[in-house]
């Protein structure tokens, strides 16, 4: 059974009486432990396409099922509650919240997920140390690099053992160095912790890491291929 | 799951982060409650000392008056005919089955002297059922009982006033002072009964039996009169029959018919106050009503600053929900923050109203009471302002797409 399995997907954005075809009958399984890149041009439709994988967004319609269960069907609450435990989302603009420390923001899905305190703080700690910031738990955002701030993003992803983490261009801020770092932590976690990654990226050094490379264009998928490299 | 106690962290924070404008939201909710804890303090004052005033002059009261009460009111003056007896006074208590006990009353003031210290004051002429009529006791002594009234003897009891200024600290009783030059013996003390309703001191009293008043001090041209009848229904709900009993022995016994007009008036002393009494509570009810008013636009402050608020996070309450905020966990954030402006507030204003109050009593000499009934009703009203008005921004946030939130710049 695929971890994820995408069957007939479109989405359609209305803009008054135009209506944008953003995805076009997508259908699409990824396996756990995949390590999966999503390429193609700007407006091809991948964000659209990782939102819904995401839950963070519905497609208008066709069939999305997570480890088997179908998530079409969730109101709201139920999808939060997918993306806090199954889902682990990076942001090209890693979207911590502000005036909140590292470590705080690493707790939030425990809290969330209704975690103890104490526990959380435990878990938070081995996160940020598993992404190498433990020294900086009480660092806030305004006072991390780049590069710092996406490993929060990251150890935040990781804290409730989510086993998919989604990543919309996560090296698209970041310079080349720091952006290789990023994508060896990927690939690290993909290969000790079996966590299923999948990364849209436009650049082919970033799409490099990975071990499939799924290209959309226009809301299709024109490709889809094992990367020989890897 | 919703977890309160890291929500209020969140909350507190979000609070801190824009201290000035959390402070200016909690100012109108100080000023909101502070208001209404001042205003009920005065009214509550108001109430307090009609209620000390009722329970001075004595329960079920009923005060009978010579004259007449045409439309005009009550017109009894230096002409009118001083029409009342000692005699009305034993019929109404004899023959009307609603009156408990009726006492006549005949007043003047006098010079009073003991040894080298002298003192004006109201001299009152009465019978003993007076102290049961006003719900009078001694606390030093006896009164004077209806041998003494038989017999005119020359006995009188204090108000505390008199024994604070002729006495000092000595006990009184037994002493000889002279009224008017007569000797009198002071057989007892009166307890302290404060200012009446009119404002005099009701403690700057000296009572003696009536007939002694008559023969002794204030002989008149009309021997056997008496300038009022004081009179005590069994019960409150007895006062409107004794009312009417009365009205219609004074009337049978003063010979007037029914074209006449009375030549006596009846007055319900109980109802008059707790007419007043009604007003003041009524007095409150508006202070506080006004007051409430402040309370409520300090609350519109919280949901314009609230709606603010959501709309500057909106980024953040998407990323909230991203990594798996639910509906409650969202709205719980915003009504706990504007619970904690509303509460904080409520808290100061209390502090502030109690100031208030005190200020007030001291500006203008008003007699302030704060109940503790009064600081929960605004403690609580502040919380209900804030989850109120907090509600519906906290609503509108827990609504937000969360994709169309993580995009809002
Ligand atoms: N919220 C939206 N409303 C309307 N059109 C949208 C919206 N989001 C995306 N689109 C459109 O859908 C298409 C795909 O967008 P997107 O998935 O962001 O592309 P990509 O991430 O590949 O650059 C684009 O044509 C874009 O304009
Ligand atoms: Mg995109």
């Amino acid at each position: 059974m695929p971890l994820i399995e995408i069957k007939e997907v479109n989405k359609i954005y209305k803009l008054g009486d135009i209506e944008v075809n953003a995805l076009h009958n997508i259908s699409l399984s990824i396996e756990k432990g995949e390590f999966a890149g999503i390429m193609g041009p700007s407006g091809s439709g991948k964000s659209t396409f990782l939102n819904i994988i995401g839950c963070l967004d519905r497609p208008t319609s066709g069939q999305y099922l997570i480890d088997g269960f179908n998530v079409s069907q969730l109101n709201r609450d139920q999808l939060s509650n997918i993306r806090n435990i199954k889902i682990g989302f990076i942001f090209q603009g890693f979207n911590l919240l502000p005036r909140t420390s590292a470590i705080e923001n690493v707790e939030l899905p425990m809290l969330y997920k209704g975690v103890s305190a104490k526990e959380r703080k435990k878990i938070a700690i081995e996160a940020l140390s598993a992404v190498g910031l433990e020294e900086r738990k009480n660092h806030y955002p305004n006072q991390l690099s780049g590069g710092q701030q996406q490993r929060v993003a990251i150890a935040r992803a990781l804290v409730n053992k989510a086993p998919i983490i989604l990543a919309d261009e996560p090296t698209g801020n970041l310079d080349t160095k720091t952006s290789s770092e990023i994508m060896e932590l990927f690939l690290k976690l993909n290969r000790e912790s079996n966590i299923s990654i999948i990364i849209v990226t436009h650049e082919p050094d970033i799409a490099a890491y990975c071990k499939r490379i799924i290209r959309f264009k226009d809301g299709n998928i024109i490709s889809d291929e094992r990367n020989e490299q890897n | 799951m919703i977890n309160v106690f890291s929500t209020v962290k969140i909350s507190v924070r979000a609070l801190r982060v824009n201290k000035m404008r959390s402070a200016l939201t909690i100012l109108g909710i100080i000023i909101g409650v502070g208001a209404v804890i001042t205003m009920l303090a005065v009214g509550n004052g108001a109430r307090k000392k009609i209620e000390e005033q009722i329970s001075s002059i004595g329960s079920n009261l009923l005060i009978i008056f010579p004259g007449s009460s045409g439309s005009g009111g009550v017109r009894f003056g230096s002409g009118t005919q001083p029409t009342l007896t000692i005699k009305d006074a034993e019929a109404i208590q004899k023959e009307c089955s609603s009156v408990q006990e009726a006492s006549p009353v005949i007043n003047g003031t006098a010079q009073i002297v003991y040894s080298n210290q002298n003192w004006s004051t109201s001299i009152i002429g009465t019978t003993p059922n007076m102290f049961i009529v006003r719900d009078w006791s001694i606390i030093n002594g006896k009164v004077f009982t209806n041998d003494d009234v038989k017999s005119s003897t020359k006995v009188c009891l204090l108000g505390q006033t008199v024994v604070d200024n002729i006495f000092g600290n000595l006990d009184p009783v037994g002493h000889i002072i002279r009224i008017k030059k007569v000797p009198f013996k002071i057989i007892g003390v009166l307890e302290s009964k404060g200012q009446s309703a009119q404002g005099h001191d009701q403690d700057d009293v000296i009572y003696i039996p009536i007939t002694t008043a008559q023969k002794k001090l204030f002989g008149t041209q009309f021997p056997g009169t008496v300038r009022t009848i004081m009179v005590k229904a069994k019960t409150f709900e007895d006062l409107a029959k004794a009312e009417s009993q009365i009205n219609e022995l004074l009337k049978q016994r003063h010979r007037i018919g029914n074209k006449q007009e009375n030549d006596f008036t009846v007055r319900n002393l109980t109802q008059i106050m707790q007419t007043a009494e009604q007003a003041t509570n009524i007095m409150t009810l508006l202070l506080g009503a006004v007051a409430s008013v402040s309370l409520l636009v300090g609350g519109i402050g919280i949901m314009n600053i609230m709606l603010v608020s959501v709309t500057e996070r909106t980024r953040e309450i998407g990323i909230r929900m991203a990594i798996g905020a639910k509906t409650w966990d969202i709205r719980l954030q915003f009504i706990i923050e504007a619970l904690t402006l509303s509460l904080i507030g409520g808290l100061i204003g209390i502090a502030f109203g109690i100031a208030g109050a005190k200020i007030v009593s001291i500006l203008a000499e008003w007699n302030t009471i704060i109940s503790n009934m009064s600081l929960v009703l605004a403690f609580g009203f502040s919380g209900i302002i804030g989850l109120f008005f907090g509600f519906y921004p906290a609503y509108k946030a827990s609504l937000l797409n969360p994709i169309d939130a993580l995009r809002f710049e």
